[in-house]
C-alpha cells in the first residue's frame, strides 16, 4: 500500500521552481501533496501527482532529472500528538525515516503525511500492526 | 650597484656564450646518446646522430621531449647517469598521471644552487642578508633550491617552509630578515597580515624573490608598496632543475635565462618550428651542463616572448618575459600542477557525465577550484543526503589524486554553458 512519487532536481535560482510546476499545470496535472528539500545550491521537488506517468514524461520531455519512488501516505489524526504517535510507532520498531512531509486532503477532517523510509513493506506491516489507516490512491486521487 | 654570483658567465659576451653552449652541447648529446636508450631511439627514429650536432646550430634537428615522454620513461627511462652517482630526486605534486621525478647528481645540485644564487645576488643579496625562504620544502624544488642558493651566497638562511604565517613574521622581525621568498600569493597574505598585526615597522624587507606563480604589475607595484621592497620574479620547473631557470634583475623587465646550463628555444607550438626573438612561443629548454636527468628539447608548454636586447643590469643572458599562457590546457591552483582530463577522469569514474566546469578563483590570497558537473539520472537521488554524499565522494577522490581540495557542485542537466556547442571547461577569474 504505496503510492508513486516524484522527485525533481530543482537549481537553485529564482524561476526554476515555478517553470518545473508550470510545466505539470500546462499538462493538466493536479499536485496532491508536495515538499521541497532545499540546500545552497539545489533543491529537491518532492510530489504526489494524480497523474504519475504523464507528469513523468512531461518533466523527462523538458530535461528535468526525475527519480520516482514509492513512498508510504499515512492518515493521521489532525489533533495534537496524531503524526507523534505514528513516528514512535516506527521509531520503536528500528525504522529510520528518511524524510516526511504532511497534506490535507478535500473535506475531510484528518491530516495525511507522505513517510520515506528505506523498505516500505517492513513499514507498510508496521504501521497496519498498530492499526494506523494507510492512504488508497483511490482515496488520494478521490 | 648591480651585484653578480658569477660576472663571468652573466656578463659573457654572445659569441663566447654560443661557444660554451655549442661545446656543451655537443658532449651532452653524446652522453645522452650513449646513457640514455629512450633518447637514442627518439633520435635514431628521426635520423639524427650524435655527429650531426656539431653547434647549437644543430639544436633544431634534435627530437624533442614532451610530458608524456616523462610519463612513458618513468621512472629511470631518462636518467642519464647509475643511481649510485645520485643524490637527491626532487618531484612535482599531486599529479599522478603526469609526475615527474628529476634526479640529481651533487654537480647537478650545485649548479641548480648557483642558479639560485646568482637569482639572490640579482636582487641584492650578499653574505651580510637573511633570507627567509618560506617556499614549501620538501619534494617540491622551491625551498630547497632557494635554500641552496641562499647558502651559496653565504647569507644567513631561515629555512622556514610555507605555513604558519604568524611565526613567519615573529621571525621576519625579531632576525631582520632583508629578503623574503615564497610564492606572490603568500608575500600578499604576508602583507595583509604585517598590518594586522601592527608590524610594519618592525619589518627591514629590502627585497622578495617570488615565484611558482602567475603575477601581474599591479601585484608588484603592491607587494614592492606593501612590504616596502623591491619585487623580483623567478622561472623555473622541476624537468629542468627547479626555480632559478631564469631570474630577474633590477631593470625588472623580464628574466635571464641561465643559459650556459639551459639553451632557451621559442618554436611554434602547432609546428614545432623554430621562431626568431621578440615573437611569443613555446619555451623549450636544453640541459647541456646536468649530468643525472639531462632533458634535451623538453617543451615547458608554457608561452612566453624571448628576446637578447641589451639589458642596463649589464647582464648579457637572454631574457624572456613573463609567462603569457599554456600551450596546453593545463592550470596551476595553489602551486599545484592540474589537468582538466584529470578530473574528467574521476568524474566519469563515478558514472557523471563529461559535462562539466573547473571555476578557478583567488580568496584572500589563496587559489580556490570548484568543480561543476552535470548530474545525470543514475546519480539523482531523491535525498539531500544521497546528493551531498556523492559530492563528497568526489571531492574527497580528486583530494587525493591531486592533491588540492575543491568544493563540487552537482547541477542540472545541460546547465553548463556552451559556447557553440562546446563546453566550456574552465573558468579562471584569478585576477592576476
Amino acid at each position: 500500500m504505496t503510492i508513486e512519487q516524484l522527485s525533481v532536481f530543482i537549481e537553485n535560482k529564482p524561476g526554476k521552481l515555478v517553470e518545473a510546476l508550470e510545466l505539470l499545470s500546462q499538462a493538466g496535472i493536479d499536485l496532491r501533496a508536495l515538499s521541497l528539500a532545499d540546500t545552497a545550491d539545489f533543491g529537491i521537488l518532492r510530489i504526489i501527482v494524480d497523474q504519475p506517468s504523464l507528469a513523468l514524461e512531461r518533466l523527462q520531455a523538458e530535461g528535468y532529472l526525475v527519480r520516482t519512488n514509492q513512498v508510504v501516505p499515512v492518515s493521521v489524526g489532525d489533533k495534537p500528538g496524531g503524526l507523534a504517535a505514528v513516528l514512535r510507532i516506527l521509531a520503536n520498531n528500528g525504522i529510520d525515516v528518511e524524510y516526511t512531509y504532511a497534506f490535507v486532503a478535500h473535506a475531510s477532517d484528518m491530516a495525511y503525511v507522505i513517510l520515506r523510509v528505506a523498505d516500505n513493506d517492513v513499514a507498510v506491516n508496521v504501521l497496519k500492526e498498530n492499526g494506523i489507516a494507510l492512504l488508497t490512491p483511490a482515496e488520494m486521487f478521490g | 650597484m648591480e651585484l653578480y654570483y658569477q660576472p663571468d658567465i652573466e656578463r659573457m659576451s654572445r659569441t663566447q656564450m654560443r661557444d660554451l653552449q655549442s661545446k656543451r652541447l655537443v658532449s651532452q648529446v653524446n652522453h645522452v646518446y650513449t646513457n640514455v636508450p629512450y633518447y637514442k631511439k627518439l633520435m635514431d627514429d628521426k635520423g639524427v646522430k650524435p655527429s650531426d650536432i656539431a653547434s647549437i646550430d644543430d639544436l633544431h634537428k634534435l627530437p624533442f621531449l614532451t610530458k608524456e615522454d616523462l610519463r612513458q620513461a618513468y621512472p629511470y627511462g631518462l636518467l642519464a647517469k647509475p643511481l649510485d652517482d645520485c643524490v637527491r630526486i626532487q618531484s612535482t605534486s599531486g599529479t599522478t598521471g603526469t609526475r615527474v621525478v628529476a634526479f640529481y647528481t651533487q654537480n647537478d645540485i650545485e649548479l641548480w644552487e648557483e642558479s639560485c644564487a646568482r637569482a639572490l645576488t640579482a636582487a641584492g643579496g650578499t653574505k651580510s642578508d637573511v633570507v627567509q625562504v618560506a617556499y614549501g620544502y620538501g619534494l617540491f624544488t622551491g625551498g630547497p633550491g632557494l635554500n641552496g642558493g641562499s647558502h651559496k651566497i653565504g647569507s644567513l638562511t631561515l629555512p622556514m617552509s610555507s605555513g604558519n604565517t604568524e611565526r613567519q613574521i615573529q621571525f621576519m622581525c625579531d632576525l631582520g630578515t632583508t629578503i623574503i621568498c615564497c610564492t606572490p600569493s603568500y608575500a600578499e597574505y604576508l602583507a595583509e597580515t604585517i598590518e594586522e598585526m601592527g608590524m610594519r615597522d618592525k619589518i627591514q624587507l629590502k627585497a622578495g624573490i617570488f615565484g611558482a606563480e602567475a603575477w601581474s604589475q599591479e601585484m608588484r607595484l603592491r607587494l614592492e608598496a606593501n612590504l616596502g621592497i623591491k619585487a623580483f620574479d623567478i622561472y623555473g620547473l622541476t624537468e629542468i632543475s627547479g626555480p632559478g631557470v631564469s631570474f630577474e634583475c633590477s631593470e625588472q623587465t623580464g628574466m635571464h635565462i641561465n643559459e650556459d646550463h639551459f639553451i632557451p628555444e621559442l618554436i611554434d607550438p602547432e609546428t614545432g618550428e623554430v621562431l626568431p626573438m621578440g615573437e611569443k612561443g613555446e619555451l623549450v629548454f636544453t640541459c647541456v651542463s646536468k649530468e643525472a636527468f639531462p632533458l634535451l628539447r623538453y617543451r615547458t608548454r608554457d608561452i612566453c616572448i624571448l628576446n637578447q636586447d641589451e639589458c642596463s643590469c649589464g647582464r648579457t643572458l637572454t631574457k624572456m618575459s613573463k609567462i603569457l599562457g599554456r600551450s596546453d590546457d593545463m592550470l596551476i591552483i595553489k602551486g599545484v600542477n592540474v589537468f582538466p582530463s584529470q578530473i574528467e577522469t574521476v568524474l566519469i569514474g563515478y558514472g557523471l557525465s563529461a559535462n562539466y566546469q573547473l571555476i578557478v578563483d583567488r580568496v584572500n590570497h589563496s587559489d580556490t577550484l570548484e568543480i561543476k558537473v552535470e548530474l545525470t539520472p543514475e546519480m539523482f537521488s531523491d535525498t539531500v543526503r544521497g546528493i551531498e554524499g556523492k559530492e563528497r565522494e568526489i571531492h574527497n577522490k580528486i583530494a587525493n589524486i591531486l592533491g588540492i581540495t575543491s568544493k563540487v557542485t552537482l547541477v542540472a542537466p545541460k546547465s553548463i554553458t556552451r559556447s557553440e556547442g562546446k563546453a566550456v571547461r574552465v573558468i579562471d577569474n584569478r585576477k592576476i
